[in-house]
């Protein structure tokens, strides 16, 4: 097979776009979490629920401000919603930043809303009591349902938007990208779940068990396509690029990965608590830092 | 007298291009472009280095000395502009272009000559064309916050003017005028070139296999990637990956969704462990 070539100048896109990704990825993970959550029927599984919209909205707040800090003219940020040359809205199908900007605003809105239903429901702010009850029973899984869509959108498009170039690396793992992020980004929500599950004495402690459950199984996902993220580029004869100094992160990566697994051997029962959690975010930080740096350079 | 709305664009012939840099400068003058501090790139005579914010044409200088048995060669003309490759590089003005298609804020714009133009009041400075171009043209103007690439001198063309880089080429290495037209002038000059042996020679974008055809197209005397130009194959537009990266991701998540599902409905840790079910 013909070997890619590259002659493509990097955009540098550098720490906030990183910074973005990662709690990009957070919020819509937690927010499909606490949605999941809600489906699984068991009323004791609402506490966790609860902090998984808190932990979502949270997460989301960072995004705008860092994408609008990384722009040229942060003060043309709406440039992306409407078109300037001809009045209307800026809504480009084709292009992954046009669609991630419109999908933010719409899942800003349905987080928001699970946002305040959530701190409702736990005492924190009663005057939003409404949207609480409003969003209990099935209208509110329908709603949590659309909300996940977006969610999980905002975690695929960004390994889209780095696949839709001529960057080696990113347009070389065309495929694998978007999978690779949401795989990663419910990984590393579920770690965080279940780091502030342990914080609270309040969360059932079945709820925790499952959640360690669930992380397993995001991990082995989120392992699978790492892997294949590996032979695209090995195919398209890029697989250079993300080794070499790099490998600093792969380690990262690897823990996090076997962090959630050990607990399960046994291996990991002298860690503390929040070491395993922590290992996964931090591993779910490094894979998006080496994608986006590793390519650049 | 103004030009005609119709396709306009330039036909580079490398075969004659003698690396003067005459239209790195007329363009730096025309447009106002400060250029970067000069330093020592150690590639030949280059001291531009690449095309940037600030740099909207680049003299290539590749140097393809023959080496005889570790004896390097005094270049002759017999080597037939083969040895010592020169290129003024520029935006290709793509029929297809990859910039173009990944724009969220439609700052790009084909203009009436079709060429593309980056509207500066428009652009927002995301640099998504940066990542997109697969010549590395567009450089990020630090100072104005904005993506910026060559306008194939849009203001000198709304005059009647043609644009200052091929205004200034001694050589005539750099043609300007209608697409169709330059079209013609390719072939009569590849035509002559292969009548006189150069089997390498090659004509760069003048045909639709490289992004629909390129406004500014290239005679070049070696492969294309010799010049850092994408190969046919190698040609590929970004939005390729648009539905296999959304396909991917929605699978993943699915996927995913499926996992939580099964694991938060799994049964509960101790099995004397009342559990209760929210109505439905």
């Amino acid at each position: 097979m013909l070997a890619a070539e590259h002659f493509a100048s990097p955009p540098h896109w550098e720490w906030w776009i990183l910074g973005y990704f990662f709690f990009g990825g957070i919020s819509g993970g937690s927010y499909a979490l606490g949605t999941l959550l809600r489906f699984s029927g068991n009323a004791r599984d609402e506490t966790a629920a609860r902090i998984a919209f808190i932990t979502s909205f949270i997460a989301l707040i960072p995004c705008p401000i860092f994408l609008t800090i990384d722009l040229g003219q942060p003060l043309l940020f709406w440039h992306m919603l409407v078109d300037t040359s001809t009045g209307g809205l800026a809504f480009r199908p084709e292009s992954p930043m046009s669609l991630g900007s419109w999908a933010l605003l719409v899942f800003g809105i349905f987080s928001f809303v699970s946002f305040l239903g959530a701190i409702a429901e736990v005492g924190w702010f009663r005057a939003t009591g409404g949207i609480a009850r409003a969003l209990r029973g099935t209208a509110g899984l329908v709603w949590s349902a659309i909300g996940t869509v977006f969610g999980l959108f905002i975690c695929a498009y960004t390994g889209v938007l780095l696949a839709v170039s001529n960057q080696t690396v990113w347009s070389d793992a065309g495929w694998a990208l978007g999978g690779m992020f949401v795989a990663s980004a419910l990984a590393g929500s579920a770690a965080l779940l279940l780091l502030l599950a342990r914080s609270r004495r309040d969360v059932d402690a079945d709820t925790a068990v499952r959640l360690e459950s669930a992380d397993r199984y995001f991990v082995i996902l989120e392992t699978i396509l790492i892997a294949i993220f590996l032979v695209t580029l090995a195919i398209a004869g890029t697989i250079g690029k993300v080794l070499g100094v790099w490998i600093v992160l792969w380690l990262l990566v690897i823990l996090g990965l076997l962090a959630p697994l050990a607990l399960r051997s046994g291996a990991a029962r002298r860690w503390p608590p929040v070491a395993a959690p922590l290992l996964a975010l931090l591993g779910v930080l490094a894979l998006r830092a080496l994608v986006i740096f590793s390519a650049q350079t | 007298m103004a030009f005609q709305e119709k396709p306009m664009g330039f036909f580079t012939d490398t075969s004659i291009c003698i690396g003067c840099k005459a239209c790195e400068v007329a363009c730096k003058e025309w447009n106002q472009l400060e250029g970067n501090p000069a330093h020592f790139t150690a590639d030949s005579f280059d001291n531009t280095g690449q095309l940037d914010a600030q740099n909207w044409r680049h003299v290539q200088f590749i140097e393809q000395i023959p080496d005889n048995n570790g004896v390097v060669m005094t270049p002759t003309p017999i080597a037939g502009g083969q040895a010592w490759l020169m290129m003024s590089d520029v935006c290709k003005h793509c029929k297809n272009a990859s910039c173009m298609e990944v724009c969220p804020t439609n700052a790009l714009m084909r203009t009436e000559y079709d060429t593309v133009y980056i509207q500066n009041d428009v652009c927002n400075g995301c640099r998504n064309c940066i990542s997109a171009c697969p010549y590395g043209v567009i450089g990020f103007n630090e100072e104005k916050g904005i993506a910026q690439k060559c306008t194939l001198c849009y203001d000198r063309l709304q005059g009647g003017l043609q644009p200052a880089c091929a205004k200034a080429c001694p050589t005539e290495s750099i043609k300007f005028g209608y697409v169709d037209d330059l079209h013609k002038v390719a072939d009569d000059r590849l035509a002559n070139l292969q009548k006189q042996g150069y089997a390498k020679a090659q004509l760069y974008g003048r045909d639709e296999q490289v992004y629909g055809g390129l406004n500014a197209f290239f005679l070049l005397m070696d492969k294309p990637e010799v010049y850092k130009l994408p190969s046919e194959a190698n040609a590929t537009l970004p939005t390729r990956n648009n539905l296999p990266g959304y396909v991917g991701g929605v699978a993943t998540a699915v996927v995913g969704l499926i996992a939580g599902l099964l694991a938060f409905r799994s049964g509960r840790m101790n099995a004397n462990n009342n559990t209760t079910t929210t109505p439905r």
